[in-house]
């Protein structure tokens, strides 16, 4: 029994059965090919995180983004609630960058579809999750950190950012928007 | 030395119940039932309130509620209950007396106290921070400190789990290896160890933190560290409910493991790999290679995972072994139709095994997949797939043992026997209900805790799909469904405790095997019993697995392309 000590005092001299031996060994191998199908991805998938990412203060990051705002802002977007955002359309190839903050994803970027950007993500005080519905991207957002990823919007129109990371009460309306337009 | 006043001879079983140690189990295995109901009511609540039909709580309720249901039933409940069963698989199953009992209420006093306190800052509702405790996210300094409380106190237990050990070595009280489930508790103190010293490094410089003592805490190094303790206690909860799988199937159908030597390699593995796996909550974290993510989230090359899929044989495969003993030998089957479905022991155990399979392994390996996670992280899918381990699998196995440590240690019948033989089936459909409508939801691309999907304060629209919403809805059915269960369990299990009638000739005849067990078990069969029926189904979760995992992988290459 799995209670008592085992039966025989040289359990571990005991031979296996077939068939435990052969599950073993296709678990085994299952496992080891999951692992290089993880390595394979990297190479031969069009969907991996990258791993660019640096210490940046939170006033370095607002200077940054702000920059991209005054430079291509082409509307202001009017809330619900009357309040403006600001809409930027960069150029494609362009560094952009994306602010989380207690609730808010700012500014509104419009994208061309089919062109890469380099998108640079940071938070100013706690920790955001970037969740992009519905295509359903999701990334931890740190503050003090930015991950710079190179997205290819091959779907146009209207995107949100979902804030999925809990971030105090206010959460739940932490919404962003990025528009993907054809070129 | 021990003095043979404090033993007494369990009519059952034949062992020697040392009267002290008996004593500590009652008392953690009463905390953890009390705790259970207090987190479970808060987990309903939470469940109301995310169906968008009813949206029960307001939302500053609704993230203390969460945070309150996440310590209570992940940390409170599973804990004391694991310190019951590390007592119970060291004194009690090796004949011995239990190293330092005094020290052992010292332990259950500072968890209770730790709890209480930490109970006490959530409910205050200025440390709504849920059990994760995010840096830079700041909970009062009491949050913190009754954490550490509890984390010492199952420090200490750890300790005299491994002091009994070398008490029954050194007074001889058993022969040979110790016996598989006791093995398998090790497994769960050895990590604990780890897990406890790693919640020490971060949450005592998060406590001084928020004492205004320590002036910063980084939030990756937080996360990184949380999660070696966050991650390997969960594996702590594996390497506990695993064992009691064996324990149940031992005591209810007399099985024996088919494979000491297997089913001990598997444990082995959990040991030496599964700390790794913190790296499964940082997949999409910035500043973490993808080398190091690779490595750590498969736990060097899924040799963990590998453990689990050994058990998931070995555990199911002990029983058909012990039915078909018993003459239960027709087609791949008959041992699983004729096994004792109304001795919620068994079902309860039964069920666990499955859920664990199907529903917490495969998507714990499928989201623990470095890509994968992309589309998965922080999603609803990620308390869909614990519900499925830790509640549907761990809650539900030590459910079942629960009813076989009523008539053992407190000694007593079971009352309300006809809702004790529904209840793991209420209980087991609803989590598995809430497992997979949660999975499905996060699928969908629904954010966990989040207070309103319908975003109606927000400043900005937008709609989640309309079968999201419909999830949401199942997932308050099928909660309710796991919270009638709950409640049948604590009223079975402390009714029976206060007024159940002694446990005598005929409990034991209901619940456990009253065969001649070892006997047959130890010469009758032939070197290699055979088990069609379990191979047939360890086919059926291996393709599920495999189609699981390359549906996911199709999900992400619909994505919009990254690099
Ligand atoms: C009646 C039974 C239960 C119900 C109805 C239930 C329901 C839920 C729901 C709806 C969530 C919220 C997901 C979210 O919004 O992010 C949740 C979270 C959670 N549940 Fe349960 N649950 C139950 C039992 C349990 C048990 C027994 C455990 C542990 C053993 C558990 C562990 C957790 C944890 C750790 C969380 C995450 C909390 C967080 O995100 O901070 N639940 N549960
Ligand atoms: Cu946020
Ligand atoms: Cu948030």
């Amino acid at each position: 029994m799995a209670l008592t000590p085992p039966d025989q005092a040289l359990w571990w001299k005991r031979p296996l059965s077939r068939a435990e031996l052969g599950w073993i060994t296709i678990a085994f191998l299952w496992g080891l090919f999951m692992f290089f199908f993880m390595i394979y991805w990297h190479g031969a998938g069009k969907q991996n995180l990258s791993n660019e990412a640096y210490r940046i203060s939170a006033e370095k990051f607002t200077a940054r983004t702000q920059a991209m705002v005054d430079k291509y802002k082409v509307r202001d977007y009017e809330t619900k609630q009357g309040v403006k955002i600001p809409v930027v359309h960069p150029p494609a190839g362009e560094d952009v960058y994306l602010i989380g903050r207690l609730w808010q994803w700012w500014p509104i970027l419009e994208l061309e579809k089919d062109q890469s950007y380099r998108l640079h993500i940071s938070s100013l005080d706690w920790l955001h999750g970037f969740s992009l519905q519905p295509v359903n991207i999701n990334i931890e957002i740190h503050p003090g950190y930015e991950i710079v990823l190179t997205v290819t919007p091959d779907t146009s129109g209207e995107f949100t950012i979902v804030c999925n990371e809990y971030c105090g009460i206010g959460h739940h309306t932490m919404l962003g928007k990025i528009f993907v337009v054809e070129q | 030395m021990a003095n043979t006043e404090q033993f007494r001879t369990c009519p059952a079983t034949g062992l020697k119940v040392h009267l002290p140690a008996e004593r500590l189990i009652k008392a953690n295995a009463v905390a953890a039932v009390l705790f259970l109901a207090i987190g479970g009511l808060f987990g309903l609540g939470v469940a109301l309130t995310r169906w968008p039909a009813v949206h029960l709580l307001p939302a500053d309720w609704f993230y203390l509620a969460l945070t309150a249901h996440g310590l209570d039933v992940l940390v409170v409940w599973i804990i004391f209950f694991e310190v019951a069963l590390l007592y119970f698989a060291s004194a009690i199953l090796l004949n011995s007396r239990l190293a330092t009992p005094k020290m052992a209420w010292a332990a259950f006093a500072l968890m209770l106290v730790g709890a209480a306190v930490t109970n006490v800052a959530v409910l205050q509702g200025t440390s709504s921070v849920m059990f994760t405790s995010y840096a830079p996210m700041q909970a009062t300094p009491m949050y913190y400190a009754g954490i550490v409380l509890f984390a010492v106190g199952a420090l200490i237990a750890c300790f005299i789990f491994f002091g009994t050990l070398v008490v029954a070595k050194q007074e001889r009280t058993y022969e040979g290896s110790i016996p598989l489930v006791t093995f398998g508790a090790m497994t769960a103190a050895i990590i604990a160890v780890f897990t406890i010293a790693s919640g020490a490094i971060i949450l005592i410089p998060t406590l001084l933190w928020s004492l205004g003592l320590v002036s910063h805490i980084d939030s990756l190094m937080y996360r990184t560290v949380f999660w070696a303790f966050g991650h390997s206690s969960q594996q702590i909860n594996v390497a506990a409910h695993v064992s009691v799988w064996y324990a149940v199937g031992a005591l209810v159908l007399g099985a024996k493991p088919l494979s000491e030597k297997v089913s001990r390699g598997a444990f082995l593995l959990y040991i030496l790999f599964l700390q790794l796996a913190s790296a499964h909550h940082l997949l999409v974290d910035p500043g973490i290679s993808s080398e190091w993510k690779v490595f750590n989230t498969s736990y060097a090359i899924y040799l963990a995972v590998l453990g689990s899929m050994i058990h998931g044989m070995s555990v199911p495969g002990a029983m058909e072994a012990a039915q078909r003993r018993h003459g239960y030998t027709n087609g791949l089957f008959e041992w699983l139709r004729k096994a004792p479905w109304g001795n919620p022991a068994f079902s309860g155990m039964f069920l666990s095994v499955i859920f664990f399979g199907f529903l917490g392994g495969i998507s714990g390996v499928v989201m623990g997949t470095e890509q994968i996670n992309l589309i998965i992280h922080n999603t609803l899918y990620v308390p869909g797939h614990f519900h499925g381990t830790v509640v549907a699998g761990t809650t539900l196995a030590f459910m079942a043992i629960t009813y076989l440590v009523v008539p053992l240690i407190f000694r007593k019948d079971l009352v309300l026997k006809g809702w004790a033989r529904l209840q793991p089936y209420l209980f087991g459909i609803g989590a598995a209900g809430i497992s997979l409508f949660m999975m499905g939801a996060g699928t969908l691309g629904v954010s966990r805790r989040h207070w309103d999907i319908t975003f109606s304060d927000a400043p900005l629209p937008f709609d989640y799909p309309g079968a999201a919403f419909l999830m949401m809805g199942l997932n308050g059915i099928f909660a309710i469904l796991a919270s009638i269960g709950g409640i049948m369990f604590i009223v079975v299990i402390v009714g029976s405790i206060l007024f159940g009638k002694p446990a005598g000739e005929q409990t034991f005849k209901e619940l456990l095997f009253t065969g001649e067990a070892s006997a047959v078990g130890k010469h009758g069969s032939e070197e290699h019993p055979k088990v069609p029926g379990t191979l047939a189904l360890v086919a059926v979760f291996f393709v599920s697995f495999v189609l699981y995992y390359f549906v996911n992988w199709k999900y992400l290459s619909e994505i919009w392309p990254l690099r």
